[in-house]
């Protein structure tokens, strides 16, 4: 045989491997065919094909391994069992970018599905190498190394710190400033990624300066890249109360008020809750939030989105209102009420509105004002119907009766209370009572409103022990009116003349 | 009677006492002792004197003792007494002095303490004052409550219309958006199908004699001008040559080429430039609209290169080739032509990077 056909032998056995390698990729993105793929055996083909010395074979073979390991869990162990990953690792540090880049791609999608599967990435030397890849120039290795290093950081705090001791923040901070925006929205997410576990790793994501640039990027256009900034300055400042004071003083927020109004509902979910992590510290951080008019946007906010994205609003209303009886009547004034109102109706997630009971009874508990507030939107029926309701969670029965009660013990307004005194269990009745006995004795209006609207007869109705804290509010409140109409509203009072009708001789 | 019974009692004692006298032991002992001494030359009454003394000298003698005793002890009760007395007013008088002293102090502690009482009171009630004063005005000031709660009101109205006009912007900008790239689109179209324009012998497929009015389409054939297809992306080629007249002008702030993806702001003021994909080279030749363009602007700067690596390698490898190629070979006689491809690439990147 001639030199030519031997070579041409070669080409053919080239041509075949990189059909063979190309077409698996191919497959691999449709769910169905894995199974079979995965039953034919293709691991350990892959992994041989990977040490082909053609690159682009190499790197298809990659690209095929990481899109079998990205599709479920047994793969991706498979992958690991297979040993591949150490190879991986070695190869990442020699090779061109696009090999760096089907690599980084199979770390990732190895070590996204739990913490063990990224703990064998760790283990094998993987996050140096990822690390290594920071550096390059090329932006596609860059954002698929980030991307590779955001899925092992966010299983648990030990793998975040295990990413951090490999020196990635400063790259990673260093990535944020790049001109691309997909590297830039990786970065932020590895950040936020990195930084929610503990406050350690948040302060270590600061001092790398990354606050500066994640709020000069809170006016850029791109709707994806907002999300991931705002979320990952929601993980920062949410740990202390000195990381969000320094997340306040990078003079985000006017600014990012108004990206309360863009278009994509994450987005504005995210903005709301960076201002939730930032509020629930102290008042005086909330104070900064109230005075940029942030509460006013937030509750329009509530109003325009439904289901779990309004949870994060709610709970910003609640921290709010319970730092200070200031800051909860800015949040009356601001027309909290009638929209936690409205949630409450709409919303039917026991976890939602147990968050808007807790709201309601952090706003109204302060003094009588705050009370009245509440209790003129009618909050106070329709937070008994819910401890009453046998179908509620324990949760969301518990903050009903506790936002209830604290909110009773203030309350002066006699017309909302007047609708909780009939079908009221008694430990919630007691401070009903309680509240009309510390009222009525001083206001002679509210005595006559009292009498008409059939609230001494209720009041007459109400059973109590005698010796109870209950009969002594009943007897003050019996105190108040004359024998006569007290006794013509007691019950079987008609049986009583009746009697005496009876009984009685015309002389 | 009374003198009678008396002298009867008197009576009744000199009885007693002469039986006494003379039936005593001792009358009986002096009665012998006198008969044995022979006493009886005494005369009789100083012997009788003598054995009544006998008798009663123990008697005498008890009784004298007596008598002394007593008066000795009368003596001594009246000394003690007389010193008891004495001592009784030392001791009034000494007592009655340190009561007073004591008495004294007390009045001047109870005065004391009145005093302080007072002038704690009057501290009360000024620090009363102050208290309440300081509380209203700095700490629970209600009118700066009051006037922080309206402008809070009023920051939130503010607020709330600002956000309400940018959203309004954002959505007409963003419809802007939608309409230009439509519009263009359009464009295109028309450029591509630039063959079925209407002639003077027969109506385009867009202008049939049954309708009223030229579709919208055939308007927008009429105006695009035809253009050969080059090297460059088409939809580039329409934008620039075809976006004519009542096309354009509706859009307010139209934008240069906003139909190719951006990396950066798609809503800038500025032209935006069609990106520098790493495939294709620039060309020195493009039309001057676009060179003018790229040449106003700040292009961004970056680490990378904005030419191949091995651009140097071909330029020389291609100039080569083409003296090779030419027949005569005199340079100097060489006629004038223009710069090749890789002479063009050469030039155009030396002078961006400001070497000629």
């Amino acid at each position: 045989m001639s030199q030519r056909q031997i070579i041409q032998v070669f080409e053919q056995y080239q041509k075949s491997r990189f059909q063979f390698v190309q077409t698996v990729s191919d497959l691999a993105l449709r769910p169905q065919n894995i199974e079979i793929l995965q039953n034919a055996g293709v691991m350990s083909l892959l992994r041989c094909l990977m040490l082909d010395v053609v690159p682009s074979i190499q790197q298809t073979a990659a690209l095929a391994l990481g899109r079998l390991a990205d599709h479920s869990d047994d793969l991706a162990e498979a992958v690991v069992k297979e040993g591949i990953l150490p190879q991986l690792v070695q190869s990442l540090a020699l090779k061109n970018r696009f090999y760096k880049k089907a690599a980084a791609f199979v770390l990732r999608s190895v070590a996204k599905h739990s913490p063990e599967l990224s703990q064998e990435v760790v283990a094998s030397g993987g996050v140096d190498a990822l690390v290594l890849c920071l550096e390059e120039f090329d932006p596609g290795v860059k954002e698929a190394a980030a991307w590779a290093l955001g899925y092992i950081a966010r299983h648990n705090a030990s793998l975040s710190q295990s990413v951090v001791d490999a020196g990635a923040v400063p790259l990673l901070v260093l990535c944020l400033l790049e001109p691309e925006i997909a590297l830039k929205r990786i970065a932020a997410s590895t950040l936020s990624d990195i930084s929610k576990h503990t406050p350690e790793l948040a302060q270590t994501v600061v001092d790398a300066g990354a606050i500066a640039h994640l709020a000069q990027m809170i006016l850029n256009p791109d709707a994806k890249l907002k999300r991931q900034v705002f979320s990952a300055l929601s993980q920062i400042s949410k740990h202390s109360v000195s990381l969000a004071e320094m997340v306040i003083e990078a003079d985000i927020f006017p600014a990012a008020v108004a990206c309360l109004k863009d278009p994509d509902d994450y987005v504005r979910k995210n903005v709301t809750t960076l201002m939730r992590e930032v509020v629930k510290h102290t008042p005086e951080l909330s104070q900064v939030i109230v005075n940029c008019g942030g509460m006013a946007t937030v509750i329009d906010y509530l109003g325009e989105c439904r289901g779990n994205l309004r949870l994060p609003g709610i709970m910003m209303l609640g921290y709010v209102a319970a730092h200070s009886e200031n800051l909860a009547m800015a949040v009356i004034l601001s027309k909290g009420v009638p929209q936690l109102a409205l949630c409450l109706s709409e919303e039917h997630e026991h976890h939602i509105k147990a968050a808007i009971a807790w709201s309601i009874g952090q706003i109204g508990h302060h003094t009588p004002e705050h009370a009245k507030a509440v209790a003129s939107s009618d909050l106070l029926v329709k937070l008994l119907e819910l401890y009453m309701d046998a179908s509620s969670s324990e949760d969301l029965q518990a903050k009903s009766k506790k936002a209830l009660k604290s909110i009773l013990q203030k309350c002066t307004y006699l017309p909302g209370l007047e609708p909780l005194l009939y079908d009221v269990p008694s430990n919630i009745l007691k401070y009903v009572v309680c509240q009309f006995s510390k009222v009525l004795p001083n206001d002679s209006k509210a005595r006559r409103l009292f009498v008409t609207s059939g609230g001494l007869k209720k009041v007459q109705e109400i059973d109590a022990e005698p010796g109870s804290p209950l009969q002594e509010y009943i007897n003050a409140i019996n105190s108040c009116f004359p024998e006569e109409i007290v006794r013509y509203y007691s019950p079987g009072y008609s049986e009583v003349l009746l009697k005496r009708l009876e009984n009685y001789q015309p002389a | 009677m009374a003198e009678q019974l008396k002298i009867k009692s008197e009576v009744e004692e000199f009885k007693k006492e002469y039986f006494y006298r003379n039936s005593g032991a001792m009358t009986k002992a002096i009665k012998i002792s006198e008969a044995q001494l022979n006493l009886r030359h005494i005369e009789p009454t100083t012997k009788a004197t003598y054995f009544q003394a006998e008798e009663n000298r123990q008697r005498d003698y008890q009784a004298a003792n007596r008598i002394q005793s007593w008066f000795r002890a009368s003596k001594v009760r009246a000394y003690l007494s007389h010193l008891h007395k004495k001592a009784i007013i030392i001791q009034r008088i000494w007592r009655g002095f340190t009561a007073r002293a004591r008495f004294r102090q007390m009045v001047k502690a109870a005065y004391f303490i009145m005093k302080m009482n007072f002038y704690e009171a009057m501290a009360v009630r000024i620090q009363q004052r102050w208290r309440g004063f300081f509380v209203r005005k700095h700490i629970h000031n209600y009118y700066a409550r009051k006037s922080y709660l309206e402008g809070l009101s009023k920051k939130n109205e503010l607020v709330r219309m600002e956000l309400a006009e940018l959203e309004e912007l954002q959505k007409r900008e963003r419809h802007c958006v939608e309409m230009v790239k439509e519009q263009t689109a359009k464009v295109y179209q028309a450029h591509r199908l630039h063959h079925l324009l209407s002639t003077k012998q027969c109506p385009g497929v867009f202008n049939s004699p049954f309708r009223p009015a030229p579709h919208e389409m055939e308007i927008l054939l009429r105006q695009v001008k035809y253009q050969a297809p080059t090297r460059l992306d088409p939809r580039g080629r329409a934008c620039l040559m075809g976006m004519l007249g009542p096309t354009a002008p509706s859009f307010p702030g139209t934008l240069g080429s906003p139909w190719i993806k951006t990396t950066g702001t798609c809503c800038s003021s500025k032209p935006i430039l069609p990106p520098i994909s790493s495939k294709k080279q620039q060309g020195l030749f493009r039309k001057p609209g676009e060179v003018w363009e790229q040449r106003m602007l700040c292009p961004d700067l970056t680490l990378r290169l904005q030419t191949s690596y091995t651009h140097l390698e071909e330029a020389q490898n291609q100039l080569q080739h083409k003296y090779i190629r030419l027949p005569t070979g005199n340079i100097r006689n060489r006629k004038y032509a223009p710069p090749s491809e890789a002479q063009q690439q050469f030039l155009y990147s030396a002078s961006l990077r400001q070497e000629l």
